[in-house]
């Protein structure tokens, strides 16, 4: 019970670093003023425009897809892989278990291959391309390594350690509802639980704001119409 | 000039997926423009020399500007150094320098706002390649973000649409205001600010200068064709870069609008006040000089009156007059409402193409085999007419109304994709000649295909800068200086004189 108290800690801890931390920093993304309009033309000259616009760079990575198709695929497949995997999860965390979930289980299973593909894609990239290589810094190929890690104890539960998800998901589903349940001690579950606690505390202190900075990029979100519309804000609004 | 101690590079056919160089760390670590003396600084509201406490100071002066921009911000904090703009700087390319690759040289300020503005960067330093802003940092900011022509084509293929020119910009505010300022830029501020222009041309010589372009056009052409200075009442102020009054080839532009004015029955005149489009404020990121260089403009316009107001082939000054004017001086509700404030002298053109007043003869064109050089500003911080991409159709509308003879450079060099010509973001000075030249190479490159296919002799680009640094570098690739033309030489070439009276 006591590993169940100190994990359970460590995740409202980690929950709340996470929140507190993206709500901060998405605070100042949105409070900084953009004194200037810098859109990246052509650029829509509409509101719905530029919806459509960050809709294909969300989806489809569309600026990636024709800067480098190599980053493209092994980015893209991680991304996408990841998102079935995480939507894969929602099963331990509701009761009863939503109807999509069930019908995506199958494919986030396969999703966790392509995940690991991806990532070691990119990972290669690192030691391979000369220029990658030269911008790499120590925490590039750490977060490489702590996703990895992720993916590769999550497969290990599944097909290595057997354990009895039952019992995984009664432990979660009494974090969510403050009804502190056992943690089977297997020693992949706890792996793979202490690597995503601190995937969660990196999260928004780490290059992994791309995903919220995205949203706020002058370059990308910006309407254009400068002529029409007067844009003032920070000190071109003094 | 001294003779070059560089060799150009060898212009390798064209293929679609070129050759990325490997690296050579150090490449570039020399090239380093001249220092703006004090009073350079001190005219545009500088220090004039390197302040004491220069580290705090400009420690600080990032963090002012990281606050009060969101593209900064996000730039700084997003980036994940997936590689996809590493291979799309033109000084890469021509260099292979690795700071000159575009993370690499944002990597360059990353690295100080990280040490001093990130929980990582200050107790994780090395984990994340934070660094002390001390003496060789600063002389790598000095030497690499004058390598960087604010092209903005980095932009186009990250994807979170980091612009390394919002960072190279503050890189360069950050160093002007603790003294470290280029000498290029500072200098020619400094003259705007005291003369109206660039160059230094006051009103004497260039009320001389455009009478005696009336006489030569008159020879020439046998029609009284007028360049108006300072006439109140005209319905349109010409605001035109002022290399315009002076060289070849932008002078054949001027007497370009000239005629296009002329065939219009449009009255028009230049302003001696406001008589530079440029606005090199914008290449060190200075927002007060940039208010106070465009405000002139808008002060020329009250005080003549006129109508409308219509910008002369400039890349970066449409930029800054399409996108900024009207937040840093606007609102323009003083002009006439049916017309775009600003308009390009493009879009003019176009418009009047369009509408059928100018009547064009393409066969005075036939000397030419055409091609067309996108100016980065032109193509990535703006547009013309009234649908994204305007900027690159309107041009080439105008081109092929008066030439029969038109080839595009292959497709990933135009457009927004489009290559500098190497001499933009204040680098057109010869003391950076050997970046500029191997700049200028993706361009020459490019160039190099529509030459050997369709036998290409004419360059047109709507740029001050793009022709000035082409004029210089053309012959280092062995092509003829006077291949690059401007575009309205082009239209003037083909408008058939009086044919409206």
């Amino acid at each position: 019970m006591t590993l169940s108290v100190v994990y359970a800690i460590f995740f409202y801890a980690a929950t709340l670093f996470l929140l507190v931390g993206l709500a901060r920093k998405i605070a100042i993304y949105a409070r900084t003023p953009a004194p200037l309009k810098i859109p990246t033309t052509p650029a829509p000259i509409t509101k719905a425009g530029v919806v459509w616009r960050m809709t294909k760079e969300v989806t489809v990575f569309r600026s990636l897809f024709f800067s480098n198709k190599w980053i493209w695929l092994f980015g893209w497949m991680f991304h996408v892989a990841l998102a079935l995997v995480l939507a894969r999860h929602l099963r331990y965390f509701t009761e009863p278990v939503w109807g999509w979930v069930t019908l995506i289980q199958p494919f986030g299973k396969y999703a966790a291959f392509a995940m690991i593909a991806g990532l070691a894609g990119l990972w290669a990239r690192r030691f391979l391309v000369d220029r990658v290589r030269y911008i790499t810094n120590l925490s590039d190929h750490l977060i490489l390594a702590l996703l990895m890690a992720i993916a590769l104890s999550g497969l290990s539960i599944k097909y290595l350690s057997h354990t009895d998800i039952v019992d995984i998901k009664a432990y979660v589903m009494g974090l969510m509802y403050f009804d502190l349940q056992p943690l089977p001690a297997d020693g992949f579950v706890l792996l793979h639980f202490s690597l995503v606690i601190a995937l969660m505390i990196v999260f928004p202190i780490s290059k992994l704001l791309h995903a919220p900075g995205l949203f706020f990029s002058p370059t990308r979100v910006q309407v254009d119409n400068p002529r029409e519309v007067r844009h003032t804000a920070g000190w071109t609004a003094e | 000039m001294a003779k070059p101690t560089f060799d150009t590079p060898e212009l390798k056919p064209y293929q679609e997926v070129p050759d990325i160089p490997h690296i050579e760390p150090g490449a570039m670590a020399h090239s380093r423009p001249f220092m703006a003396k004090p009073e350079h600084n001190e005219s545009i509201g500088y220090p004039g020399e390197l302040v004491d406490n220069w580290q705090e100071a400009g420690v600080k002066r990032l963090g002012e500007l990281v606050e009060g921009s969101k593209a900064l911000r996000v730039f700084l904090d997003t980036c994940v150094k997936c590689g996809a703009c590493t291979d799309k700087c033109h000084y890469f390319l021509g260099t292979a320098d690795p700071k000159n690759m575009p993370v690499a040289r944002q990597d360059l300020l990353r690295s100080v706002y990280r040490r001093y503005y990130t929980f990582a960067g200050k107790y994780f330093p090395k984990l994340v390649g934070a660094k002390d802003f001390d003496k060789e940092v600063l002389d790598d900011w000095y030497n690499y973000f004058h390598q960087c022509s604010q092209c903005r084509r980095c932009s186009v293929f990250c994807p979170y649409g980091i612009d390394t020119a919002e960072i190279s910009m503050a890189a360069r505010e950050v160093m002007d205001s603790i003294g470290v300022g280029q000498k290029y830029c500072n200098e020619i501020l400094g003259k705007v600010h005291v003369v109206g222009n660039n160059l230094g041309l006051p009103e004497p010589a260039l009320k001389d200068t455009l009478e005696g372009l009336e006489e030569d056009v008159e020879e020439d052409t046998g029609i009284p064709i007028r360049f108006p200075l300072d006439e109140k009442g005209a319905d349109i102020l010409l605001i035109t870069p002022s290399a315009d009054f002076f060289a070849e080839p932008h002078i054949d532009g001027l007497i370009g609008y000239a005629k296009v004015f002329h065939q219009a029955g449009a009255s028009w005149t230049l302003s001696s006040y406001a008589s530079e489009a440029a606005n090199f404020s914008m290449f060190i990121g200075s927002g007060a000089n940039l208010k106070k260089t465009a405000q002139r403009i808008r002060d020329a316009a009250e005080e003549l009156g006129v109508k409308r107001i219509i910008v002369g082939e400039c890349g970066h000054a449409w930029r800054v007059a399409y996108s900024f004017w009207n937040t840093l001086v606007g609102p323009f509700d003083f002009l006439d409402p049916k017309y775009p404030a600003p308009m390009h002298i493009v879009e003019y053109t176009y418009d009047l193409i369009q509408r059928g007043v100018l009547k064009l003869d393409k066969e005075a064109n036939d000397h030419r085999r055409i091609t067309f050089h996108d100016s980065c500003n032109v193509a990535r911080a703006s547009r013309m007419g009234n649908m994204p991409g305007g900027q690159f159709i309107l041009p080439r509308e105008v081109l092929k109304a008066c030439a029969n003879n038109f080839y595009d450079m292959p497709p990933d060099t135009i457009h927004e994709k489009t290559f500098c010509c190497g001499g933009g973001g204040g680098l057109l000075t010869d003391d950076l000649m050997e970046l500029r030249v191997k700049g200028a190479m993706p361009r020459m490159q490019a160039l190099k295909q529509v030459v050997d296919e369709y036998e290409v002799n004419t360059l047109v680009a709507i740029c001050a800068i793009c022709k000035t640094q082409f004029a210089k570098t053309l012959p280092y690739y062995e092509y003829p200086m006077s291949m690059i033309t401007s575009l309205h030489e082009v239209v003037g070439d083909a408008i058939q004189l009086g044919s409206n009276d």
